[in-house]
């Protein structure tokens, strides 16, 4: 270690060095909606840049940690940003690898007595140097069978999350009531636990953005009437059951994309690039969401 | 005497961060790595006893460590050695393997003279651990 403490640190410069402003920027971009996650994220990202500048300035202080809680309904863009955030963590120095491991209940917890230990230490090993994403962290406690070996799975991920700072970092996903009331039964975990950051439900107009943003990825373009049907077809999608935000959205041009190939197929004349191209009203229209009407 | 068994051996023992660079060497390479361990070494015994499976899929050399370190603080008198496996069809093999764990004395090994028939001698090393067991160890 150099015995030279510089006098000051500029942390803009420390800032684009790690180049983490791309990374905030595409999120900015590619993300639509998500407000206040991109909002705590910046302040995330200027946290840790801040905590590097001290500890290049020599002054003391416990690294941050990092584990982080994502609450939020389906389709809310929680594995996107824990994605992002493993770059941003990657960039910044905090690990060393960046990659993403994304676990649920399954991967964590054995089926007999002796399964459990080895089986969470795998995922813990494969997820070092990187971010462990645990989605729906909830079921791995299980209130009503004490003898359930999540809790297991749960002491040995607690003794890594606090040993093994340096090498990796821990997001628990899932929705919001039931993380907390898993948070209130478990405050081991909850104190471990940094940053909570909430994603909240999608508006109408956000969901067609997405939408749009999707076809636009796949080379699919909407005519005028199929556009009024989609914004249509959002509305009411929305107030339905089982609504996942943008996985719901996805599911839907999946299969009005279905749609048109078999319209088009149908068709005996040949078929244009613009028609290959072009989802019609009726694509959209003829979704189980619309009979009723 | 020192056991010079596989990579590494001539050297002074490696240091947690030199073991790690050799891990993550082996990680670039796409190999897997298992820890073993053993009380009774022999310049013949190539497979030692597993601690805990071969490690697959790691991206990061501290989970391998992690294990060394659970092996050290179980056995800490018994040589533990890191193994890299290349899966690549041709190789289907250990390609690095070297000791990151020995016991604090190492009591060696010692020739077994048997006189046979023909005044021919055949000869047998035998580790001097097993012996001050009180015997042979079966090998």
């Amino acid at each position: 270690m150099n015995d030279e403490v510089p006098a000051n640190v500029d942390l803009q410069a420390l800032l684009r060095e790690a180049n983490v402003q791309d990374v905030l920027e595409n999120l900015d971009r590619e993300l639509v909606g998500l407000k206040p996650v991109k909002e705590r994220i910046r302040d995330i990202a200027a946290y840790l840049v801040v905590s590097k500048a001290r500890a290049a300035l020599g002054l003391t202080g416990a690294p941050p940690s990092l584990h982080m809680s994502f609450t939020g309904n389906p389709g809310t863009g929680k594995t996107t940003v824990a994605m992002r955030m493993a770059e941003i963590l990657h960039r910044l120095g905090y690990v060393r690898k960046g990659h993403l491991v994304s676990v649920t209940r399954d991967d964590l917890v054995g089926q007999y007595i002796g399964h459990t230990a080895p089986k969470t230490k795998e995922v813990l090993k494969r997820a070092m140097g990187g971010v462990l994403f645990i989605d729906e962290a909830y079921y791995l406690y299980r209130p009503e069978n004490e003898r359930d070996y999540g809790q297991e799975a749960i002491e040995i991920l607690l003794q890594v999350m606090e040993n093994s700072r340096d090498d990796l970092v821990v997001i628990l996903a899932g929705y919001k009531d039931r993380m907390e009331t898993f948070f209130r039964s478990n405050p081991g975990m909850a104190s471990r636990i940094a940053h909570h950051i909430d994603f909240p439900d999608y508006s109408e107009a956000e969901l067609y953005e997405i939408a749009a943003l999707m076809l636009a990825k796949l080379d699919y373009r909407l005519d005028a009437g199929a556009e009024a049907a989609l914004r249509e077809y959002i509305a009411k999608r929305r107030v339905q059951p089982n609504f996942a935000n943008a996985r719901s959205i996805r599911n839907a041009l999946d299969r009005a994309r279905l749609r048109q190939a078999n319209r088009l197929f149908a068709l005996a004349t040949p078929v244009t690039r613009e028609a290959l191209q072009t989802i019609a009203a009726g694509d959209i229209r003829a979704s189980r969401v619309f009979q009723g009407d | 005497m020192r056991v010079t068994q596989g990579t590494f051996s001539f050297l002074p023992d490696l240091t947690d961060a030199e073991i790690s660079a050799q891990i993550e060497y082996a990680l670039r390479q796409g190999w897997a790595l298992a820890v073993e361990h053993t009380d009774l070494p022999h310049p013949r015994d190539v497979y030692w006893e597993m601690w805990g499976m071969p490690m697959f899929d790691l991206k990061d050399a501290a989970g391998v460590l992690m294990e060394v370190n659970a092996c050290r603080k179980a056995f800490p008198d018994h040589y533990i050695k890191v193994n890299a496996l290349d899966a690549t069809q041709g190789w289907e093999s250990t390609r690095l393997s070297f000791i990151v764990n020995r016991p604090q004395v190492e009591p060696g090994f010692r020739v077994i003279r048997q006189e046979t028939a023909g005044r021919s001698v055949r000869y047998t090393i035998e580790s001097r651990a097993a012996a001050d067991r009180g015997g042979s160890d079966g090998r």
